[in-house]
């Protein structure tokens, strides 16, 4: 059974969180996200255990979460890009201290206040590499309110699996359109694995995770963002345990990253292929659908729900691409990623200001190809 | 003295009719005079007095970022001062921008004792992001994120004491005033620009769409926050009280009834235990300033 609803992204994300059993929300309001938060200010108390805490700013808010997660509860945050800006240390700290925990950013136009109320994909970067040091992490994109439930789901499952931050990286056209949803009555569910009796908090196992140890668990769990022993107890200055760690935190997720795409395919025989996350997918599909009423199927696309840990193998799936036409809300960024991994020419459909593609621009990019 | 006739906050900007902080904006500057340079925060100020062609401004004006507005004005104090100019630098900022997320930067600032003046705009919540909580709430207001029902009554936790929190940085002038009492804000205004050294400036500023009452009401509802004991009208010179607006109280309610904010406190059934811990607030304010006559 599911029922049937008609929510905005950010309410549907929300839901969505709830589903997932999120029993924490620490956050700041700022546009466009701030629905997720309102609607969580209303829904969580009415759940056991929910809390929801209003911090002073996004840095307070995050960490909150943080500590949030360490008493064993799934937490979650909120934010767009200036408040995505001030949460990037605490980002690193969680990434190092492997706290699981989901961060919702819905990307509004950038660079600083920008245009709080304007769809933008400018943040796919600093998602990934905005905390210093080297490290990878998960991010999701929905295109949908359908996918801001489910993906939403995914990320809570994918961040206590992985025991590192998830992003679900939406944008304000995604967050702030409604659409008619499914919810359906019980969601995946896959929890953190617990550290066994008598082993170290963060000894990994050979999926190179560690058990998780909530505090009061009966484990002796020191937790630092210092470079770290599996005790937990910093070791600074040796230069093999600092690699060791820093190189399993990135390899946990990187190389499973065949395990963890999340993708749709369609037409794999095509020679000019679109390769899309978030809103400009919706572009792509309504361009797919025009030229195959019109009988033309030379038009492929590779629509990707996870961009992080980017999934490169996919790329081989189009035998005959002639190129990779690549629209994104920003100038650029994910296409400079899949030029890296592939032969096939690459071009960059970018458009920033807060428009999404129309179906005609795409198509006239198509055309130069046909 | 100021040249009270000077406006340097124009008419036509984007503001809803009957807002308050667009008043306080107005009055602080014939406070400043033309010789200032002003810093403001994200907030509502920002965005509705300063986009083209409804730019308000007639002063130099630095939009920051939400948290940082003092941080800001404290390099361009200090970097004047070297240069051997002296023009008011001040900040305007609203209470989310002063309560919560600049809380650091203010405290820098005051704390170094750069001589800018810091005003704060205090309508009680992030009404430009819809209405939302912050440490200037009052208690038992009702806002997106502390919304009234059967569980809550609103806002769990009383307005945070920010005047006392800056005065214990040792700033030599802290003051509140309101917007319902026009003269009182320039001549604060205009006292804390000449005064050497960190001062703030808390503007009671009613919010018609936030609070729920009238815009032609901005004024009454302001006098009558006053009136109950509710907002306190006074100057603290080095860390005493100099001077508080005695008045001849009345109880709350009469305040409390006039906002949709606090509606959930007279429908559906009047809420007595709720009305009479808000009672209580008035009457420690009271006591606190001697404002009862």
């Amino acid at each position: 059974m599911s029922r049937t609803e008609f929510f905005q992204g950010n309410i549907a994300c929300a839901e969505g969180a709830l589903a997932a059993g999120c029993r924490f929300f620490g956050g700041y309001p700022i546009t466009p996200s701030t629905e997720v938060a309102e609607h969580l200010a209303l829904k969580l108390p009415k759940v056991k255990g929910g809390c929801f805490i209003q911090m002073e700013d996004e840095i307070a808010g995050i960490a909150a979460v943080i500590g949030a997660s360490w008493t064993g509860v799934r937490a979650m945050t909120a934010t767009s890009g200036p408040g995505f800006s001030l949460m990037m240390e605490n980002i690193g700290y969680a990434i190092m201290t492997e706290t699981p925990c989901v961060i919702v950013n819905i990307q509004r136009g950038g660079p600083s206040t920008g245009q709080p109320t304007m769809a933008a994909q400018g943040d796919m970067m600093q998602c990934r590499f905005g905390s210093h040091g080297d490290s990878s992490i998960i991010a999701l994109c929905p295109a949908s309110v359908q996918e801001c439930f489910e993906l939403t789901v995914k990320a809570f499952n994918l961040a206590d699996q992985f025991r590192t931050p998830v992003f679900l990286m939406a944008d304000e056209a995604i967050g702030h359109m409604r659409e008619r949803i499914s919810i359906p009555d019980s969601v995946p569910y896959t929890g953190r694995k617990p550290a066994e009796k008598d082993t170290l908090p963060f000894k990994p196992d050979e999926d190179l995770i560690p058990g998780f140890a909530p505090f009061g668990s009966g484990h002796h769990v020191p937790v630092t963002g210092l470079t770290h022993d599996w005790r937990g107890y910093p070791a600074t200055t040796n230069p093999d345990l600092h690699a060791e760690l820093v190189s399993r935190l990135y390899h946990k997720i990187e190389d499973k990253r065949n395990g963890i795409a999340d993708y749709e395919i369609e037409n794999r025989e095509a020679s000019v292929v679109f390769i899309c996350y978030g809103a400009p997918a919706r572009t792509v599909a309504q361009v797919l659908h025009d030229q195959k009423h019109d009988g033309k199927d030379d038009l492929g696309c590779l629509r990707l729900r996870i961009v992080w840990p980017f999934p490169e193998a996919l790329l081989e799936q189009f035998p005959h691409a002639s190129v990779f036409i690549v629209p994104e809300l920003n100038l650029g960024m994910i296409s400079r990623e899949i030029q890296r991994h592939t032969a096939v020419p690459v071009r960059s459909v970018s458009k920033i200001g807060g428009e999404l593609h129309t179906p005609r621009e795409l198509l006239q990019v198509a055309e130069e190809y046909r | 003295m100021a040249d009270k006739s000077l406006e340097l906050f124009d008419a036509g900007h984007r503001a809803c009719g009957g807002c308050g902080p667009a008043l306080a904006a107005r009055l602080i500057l014939k406070g400043c005079g033309p010789h200032t340079i002003v810093t403001v925060s994200t907030g509502c100020m920002e965005v509705f007095s300063t986009p083209y062609p409804e730019t308000a401004w007639k002063v130099p004006l630095i939009h920051s970022l939400f948290e940082n507005a003092s941080a800001v004005a404290s390099g361009i104090e200090a970097s004047l001062k070297k240069q051997g100019r002296n023009e008011h630098v001040i900040c305007i900022c609203g209470d989310g921008a002063t309560f919560d997320i600049g809380m650091l930067c203010i405290s820098g600032a005051f704390e170094r004792g750069h001589n800018i003046t810091y005003i704060c705009y205090d309508n009680e919540a992030y009404m430009n992001t819809g209405i939302q909580r912050s440490g200037a709430t009052p208690y038992d207001a009702s806002t997106t994120t502390s919304p009234a029902g059967r569980q809550s009554f609103g806002n769990s936790r009383p307005k945070k004491d920010l005047p006392s929190i800056l005065a214990a940085h040792g700033a030599p002038y802290v003051a509140t005033c309101s917007v319902a009492y026009p003269n009182d804000i320039i001549k604060k205004v205009e006292r804390a620009v000449n005064t050497e050294g960190p001062c703030y400036i808390q503007v009671h500023a009613p919010c018609c769409t936030g609070w729920g009452f009238d815009g032609k009401k901005t004024m009454a509802v302001g006098k009558l926050a006053i009136e109950t004991g509710l907002w306190v009208n006074f100057e603290l010179v080095n860390g005493s009280v100099e001077k508080a607006k005695k008045i001849k109280r009345r109880p709350v309610e009469d305040y409390l009834q006039e906002q949709k904010r606090f509606r959930h406190l007279f429908k559906p059934n009047r809420n007595d235990a709720e009305i009479a811990k808000i009672q209580a607030i008035a009457d420690v304010n009271a006591l606190k300033y001697g404002i009862d006559i």
